[in-house]
């Protein structure tokens, strides 16, 4: 059944169809509209779950905490300060090794008040122990909701889908509802492992002396191991059966590259078109979009960039005192490639706080990469508005990158 | 006949084993154990952070037998919330889910997350005992603290300046089904009121007074002495709330001098004369204020 519908919508779909049982969350924008149309959902009948309606992010990821320690599918959805809020109870919820599912909808961080989309508030959770999966279309949010109880339940991994404020959260795309009997076969009931369970009592997260403390969060990194090839088989029968795949990494148009753009979330569809103009003009510019940030993809970003002289990698993120996440991340994963398939990575940092990246934004980001063959900083900033308000006409946020200090034109 | 009548009116079974790891007199070990007896096998429970974080014993030891999920401190009545949903997805309404909290994650950090659970009016069974400050990570004094007291945060020239908080007017003030103050000293009291919660639908909250030898500076042995002499001197009433509007008391408060509770601890060895005969005195408000609540 074709819809169209917003990516909040069909991030409540998904969690319909998974038959999630238990379902806890607190208000904020732009999450909102997932949970009003689960309260809805429930209300309904619709959706046969405990809807609890709590006082705080931080009670909703306890209470998730709480059902998924008893044998629940649990689910609860934030943003921005929410997930904030969350993040004593992140570390919880993954050193327990519950499977929640939980979606994010990216948006700044304050101060200032900003709703606006920014990765940073996803991004400053990844050494929580969660996987975290990035989309980009409101098709793709549906599908890997429901992908991600399967993935988790498999490697007891807590999973953050996370998608754009507005850019998917408000934006209406036809999505492609799939049949409900289809996603039962895909994704059967939860069977707990281990759970609180009266019948064979176990104390769960009790004090943990060094002698102890140190084998659990081997096997945690482990289970990340894990989740990385799980989430290709987990992908592999969700294309049997549904015909759609997304990969941890996609590479469009790498092959004969000598410049890629490396994207995430909805600023991989700006780039698609960039990229297939200037393919059309004869130029060869390629993209690589990652969507699995944890476990990071190591291996498939080396094998899928080795070779390529320039890698710009577009962050919409600022891990201050740093640059770009995704940046910095890349470099750490590229450094092991023999120097001379080494791609050289210039890291952009843009449209932080929901400032529009369009075609001429990555316009910009490519010309600046071709004019310099070496950045001459970890952190090259696109969009910057000068004291008056106009683009900027010095220093970082020049678009010809002949005055750019420290770098060759 | 008063031994014979706890006897019998504490069940004969055993859910806290030995080998637990409270200090010897802790008020807070001797009331898990005989909530527990009362409760029985079908009660799991949800401990944030506090003393019993230690008692319940390292992994992959359990001093409890039955399934325990130890928490992070603020969170205990939402964890519990969680648990209540998922057994009650499972068509399981009859397991009594249990939060266990010190004083610092009932009346401090987990406020909170009560309160949302009250008002939603959860059926769960809160339990806070309080042995009035922060004992397991070295006596730092608590909103449960008495005013007075010293503690490691409260040295003795600048000594708990508050009175404590008065936790069962919050709680009542949810109207929740059903609160109660009770104490280990008093056995029978205590397990009438664990079976009356335990027959309660709704957020159920139960103020144990846990008396702490090493945070109160007392001998070990005289624990439960001291739990009789707060309730008897009306420092710690027994009390019953229903609905949020029905105060009872469940015994009689003689009202005894407050003088020999506080001269027998070192907590309280620096007060004098003048500043124990203010702790009369607010406890003798207090206890006007209480009986107003009661006639009511
Ligand atoms: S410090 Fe006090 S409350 Fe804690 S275990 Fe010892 S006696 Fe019990």
């Amino acid at each position: 059944m074709k819809k169209v519908i917003v990516g909040n919508h069909a991030v409540s779909w998904g969690v319909q169809l998974a038959r999630t049982e238990v379902i806890s969350a607190y208000p904020i924008t732009p999450q909102t509209q997932v949970v009003e149309q689960l309260s809805e959902m429930c209300a309904s009948g619709e959706l046969n779950a405990r809807f609890i309606k709590v006082e705080s992010e931080h009670s909703a990821m306890a209470a998730c905490m709480g059902a998924s320690a008893a044998g629940a599918r649990a689910f609860t959805a934030t943003s921005s300060q929410g997930l904030a809020l969350m993040h004593e109870l992140l570390h919880w919820a993954a050193g327990a090794r519950h499977p929640i599912v939980m979606a994010d909808i990216n948006r700044s961080l304050g101060p200032g008040w900003n709703i606006w989309t920014e990765q940073t508030d996803s991004l400053a959770q990844r050494d929580t122990g969660w996987v975290q999966l990035y989309c980009e279309t409101n098709q793709e949010v549906l599908d890997t909701t429901i992908m991600s109880f399967r993935l988790a339940e498999q490697v007891n991994l807590p999973v953050m889908l996370v998608l754009d404020a507005f850019y998917l959260s408000h934006t209406a795309e036809p999505v492609d509802i799939p049949d409900r009997e289809l996603v039962d076969a895909f994704l059967p009931k939860r069977q707990a492992r281990l759970k609180l369970d009266t019948a064979e009592p176990h104390s769960f997260n009790a004090l943990v002396p060094p002698a102890s403390y140190m084998e659990m969060r081997h096997a945690l990194q482990e289970a990340m191991r894990e989740a990385r090839t799980a989430f290709d088989e987990v992908e592999e029968e969700w294309e049997q059966r549904f015909g759609r795949r997304y990969g941890a990494v996609e590479a469009y148009h790498t092959d004969d590259a000598d410049l890629v753009l490396v994207t995430s979330g909805t600023v991989t569809s700006t780039a698609r078109h960039v990229i297939d103009q200037r393919r059309a003009a004869g130029e060869r510019v390629g993209l690589v979009k990652i969507k699995m940030f944890r476990p990071f993809p190591t291996e498939t970003l080396r094998a899928a960039l080795a070779g390529i002289a320039r890698v710009a990698v577009l962050d919409r993120n600022l891990s201050p005192g740093r640059g770009g996440i995704f940046a910095e991340e890349l470099r750490a994963a590229l450094y092991d490639v023999p120097a001379e398939d080494r791609p050289q990575v210039y890291g952009y940092v843009l449209g932080l706080g929901g400032r529009d990246i369009r075609p001429d934004t990555i316009d910009t980001v490519i010309e600046r990469t071709r004019a310099a063959a070496a950045p001459d900083r970890e952190d090259l900033w696109v969009g910057l508005l000068g004291d008056d308000g106009a683009p900027a006409t010095t220093g970082r946020a020049q678009t010809s990158a002949d005055s750019l200090p420290g770098v060759e034109a | 006949m008063s031994q014979i009548m706890i006897k019998d009116a504490l069940q004969q079974r055993e859910l806290m084993t030995s080998g637990h790891l409270a200090c010897p007199g802790c008020g807070g070990a001797l009331a898990m154990r005989m909530v527990l007896k009362e409760l029985g096998e079908r009660t799991i429970v949800t401990m944030p952070a506090c003393c019993w974080s230690v008692i319940a014993g390292p992994y992959p030891t359990a001093s409890v037998q039955v399934p325990v999920y130890h928490t992070a401190f603020e969170t205990g009545a939402a964890v519990a919330s969680g648990i209540r949903a998922a057994l009650d997805m499972r068509g399981d309404t009859d397991t009594t889910v249990m939060v266990w909290a010190g004083d610092g994650g009932t009346f401090d950090i987990g406020l909170q997350a009560l309160s949302g659970a009250a008002e939603r009016n959860e059926n769960i069974l809160y339990v806070c005992y309080d042995n009035e400050a922060y004992m397991n990570t070295g006596i730092q004094r608590s909103s449960a603290t008495p005013w007075g007291a010293w503690t490691t945060t409260t040295p003795v020239a600048q000594p708990q300046a508050n009175p404590k908080k008065d936790i069962m007017a919050i709680m009542a003030a949810h109207r929740i089904p059903y609160a109660a103050t009770a104490t280990p000293a008093y056995p029978t009291d205590l397990v009438a009121k664990v079976r009356r919660a335990k027959s309660v639908r709704g957020t159920r909250f139960l103020h144990i007074l846990a008396p702490c030898p090493p945070g109160w500076k007392y001998a070990d042995e005289r624990s439960m002495e001291l739990a009789r002499l707060a309730v008897r001197a009306r420092i710690f009433p027994m009390l019953e709330v229903e609905d949020g509007q029905h105060w009872r008391f469940t015994m009689d408060h003689p009202g005894d001098p407050v003088e020999p509770y506080v001269r027998a601890q070192g907590r309280f060895r620096h007060l004098d004369d003048a500043q124990i005969a203010l702790v009369q005195e607010r406890v003798d408000a207090r206890w006007t204020e209480l009986l107003g609540r009661v006639m009511n």
